[in-house]
């Protein structure tokens, strides 16, 4: 593996002692919950990701693939979730080939802690670790600076608290699928609704024994926009100009390949 | 160790009490302001008002309630309101800003007790700028705006800073979404950056003129900010309350917003 480039480092200490702030990373305050059931596990998202107090995607993806059995949903900083999940991936994928065997849920959960702890927090990844292998069914969390936890249901994230209030009212022991899915559901709709770091859809991912893994994205859609009652079409020259320049699809065609669209040509993509 | 002074050296007798009260001493604080977000809005026309604002209230990432008004009838009957002509909406910190609006509407109703006529908005605007400048060094921590109509009958509008600062305006946002919502204003209300096609080359080009809109269009142009605005502010939802101030008094029209 290789490692972190450091080579910036002590130009930015030089520059944040005198004065220049640091850059903010994309933080997905967040909902994320997970839930073992008889023949499997479930787990959910919810699908806000923010940056301050502004929404900065109101449809992101936060259920990542480690294996085809193993999946895993991501709070924290965006990119750190991403990058870890995807190298786990990745070293999962090659312990796999190298031991020709399918990879185990705690084996991906051993390599994220560690990883994780050898960072001592700065890579700012809490995670649910979820599947299926041979051992049976598993479910974790792992906190950025290394801990973990094995439980039957689990929620991290800035919505953990709404969501795991509606763990603690609901939850029984031997849930089927579908009662798994409706209370993970449930509990990421609370996130939503009460927390303001979480927002939007809810994904849901239910990972079964001899079953293949559904990926149900955008499960449950509670907050769709309504129609706008105004029309924000401007008549074509309201924008002022100073002067243009006129290529003709004749001379573009010399240099790229174009082609004809269909539709009306006046409209723009935002129009249709 | 002897000394003829009489007075022995503290390094002799091995300590000192110049150092004997500098345990290490804590710093306490105490912040009296919270920020409880959400957003508020105003516009004009040739013969109403409108004043808008969302009815979250929230601190951090929690939301304390879904309804909490930051829109207020001033100077109007205690329970109903009715008999108000002017309309106040503060944002920002919410204790300051029901602390602003019971005191202006104190000062509006003595105003009519002592002079026997309503206060005009133009002498409630200059009052309250004087009431905040009052607390110039520990401030309401409110942005306040204030709305009714003016002497001739048309629509008036005075957007404050937190310690006084007043201007009367067509339009204004004002709150945790303003830097979203007043940009659209500008260009759907002042017609900024809104030139008449055609109508000249370079330089010479025309702007489009800005006119009084009709409270039909205006109401729909506030729903559109908020709806948009509840999409990428996180503090803002849960419901838009609107104050529209006419000859015949003031209406106040509740819309749900979305409550993620």
């Amino acid at each position: 593996m290789t490692g972190f480039d450091f080579s910036n480092y002590n130009r930015n200490a030089a520059l944040h002692a005198k004065g220049v702030p640091l850059p903010k990373a994309t933080s997905t305050g967040t909902t994320i919950v997970g839930c073992i059931y008889d023949n499997g596990v479930v787990i959910a998202a919810d699908t806000r990701a923010t940056s301050g107090p502004i929404v900065a995607d109101k449809n992101c993806e936060k259920l990542h693939y480690i294996a085809p059995k193993i999946w895993c949903a991501g709070a924290g900083t965006a990119a750190d979730t991403e990058f870890t999940t995807a190298l786990i991936s990745s070293n999962i994928e090659l312990h796999a080939l190298s031991t020709g065997r399918p990879p185990r849920v705690i084996t991906c959960m051993t390599m994220l802690k560690q990883h994780l702890f050898r960072y001592q927090g700065h890579i700012g990844a809490y995670l649910v670790v979820a599947g299926v292998d041979p051992t049976g069914i598993g479910l974790f969390t792992v906190h950025a600076h290394g801990s973990t936890d094995k439980l039957p249901y689990v929620t991290m994230g800035s919505g953990s608290l709404a969501a795991m209030s509606v763990f603690e009212s609901m939850w029984k022991p031997n849930l089927d699928r579908d009662g798994a899915v409706a209370l993970c559901a449930e509990a990421i709709k609370a996130g939503i609704f009460n927390d303001l770091g979480s927002g939007s859809n809810v994904d849901v991912c239910v990972i079964e024994k001899d079953k293949p893994t559904q990926l149900l994205r955008n499960y449950i859609k509670p907050n769709e926009r309504g129609e706008k009652e105004r029309n924000y079409r401007f008549p074509r020259g309201t924008t002022a100009y100073l002067n243009q320049k006129i290529i003709s699809k004749e001379d573009m065609r010399k240099y790229v390949s174009v082609e004809e669209a269909s539709g009306d040509p006046n409209l723009m993509e935002v129009d249709m | 160790m002897t000394t003829l002074s009489g007075q022995p050296l503290s390094e002799a007798i091995g300590y000192s009490f110049s150092n004997a009260n500098s345990a290490p001493h804590r710093e306490h604080s105490f912040y009296p302001y919270t920020d409880n977000g959400g957003s508020t809005l105003g516009i004009t026309g040739s013969d109403f008002a409108i004043l808008a604002g969302d009815t979250r209230s929230v601190a951090g990432y929690n939301i304390n309630s879904r309804y909490v008004p930051k829109v207020f009838k001033i100077g109007g009957d205690d329970e109903t309101g009715d008999g108000a002509h002017i309309v106040l909406s503060v944002v920002g910190f919410a204790a300051d800003g029901q602390a602003l609006k019971e005191r202006l509407d104190a000062v509006v109703k003595m105003y009519k007790y002592q002079h026997g006529k309503p206060m005009s908005v133009r002498a409630c605007a200059q009052r309250l700028s004087t009431i905040l400048y009052q607390k110039r060094f520990f401030p309401y921590y409110v942005h306040a705006i204030l709305a009714g109509l003016d002497e001739e009958g048309k629509g008036a509008l005075y957007s404050y800073d937190p310690v006084g600062s007043y201007e009367r305006e067509q339009c204004r946002a004002a709150g945790s979404a303003a830097s979203l919502i007043m940009p659209f204003l500008d260009n759907q209300v002042n017609f900024k950056n809104q030139y008449i096609p055609g109508s000249g080359e370079g330089h010479a080009l025309e702007p489009k003129k800005a006119e009084p809109l009709p409270r039909e269009t205006v109401e729909r142009l506030v729903r559109d900010a908020f709806t948009s605005a509840v999409e990428r502010h996180i503090e803002v939802g849960d419901g838009l309350q609107m104050m529209v101030i006419t000859r015949s008094g003031v209406e106040e029209i509740y819309y749900p917003l979305k409550k993620d």
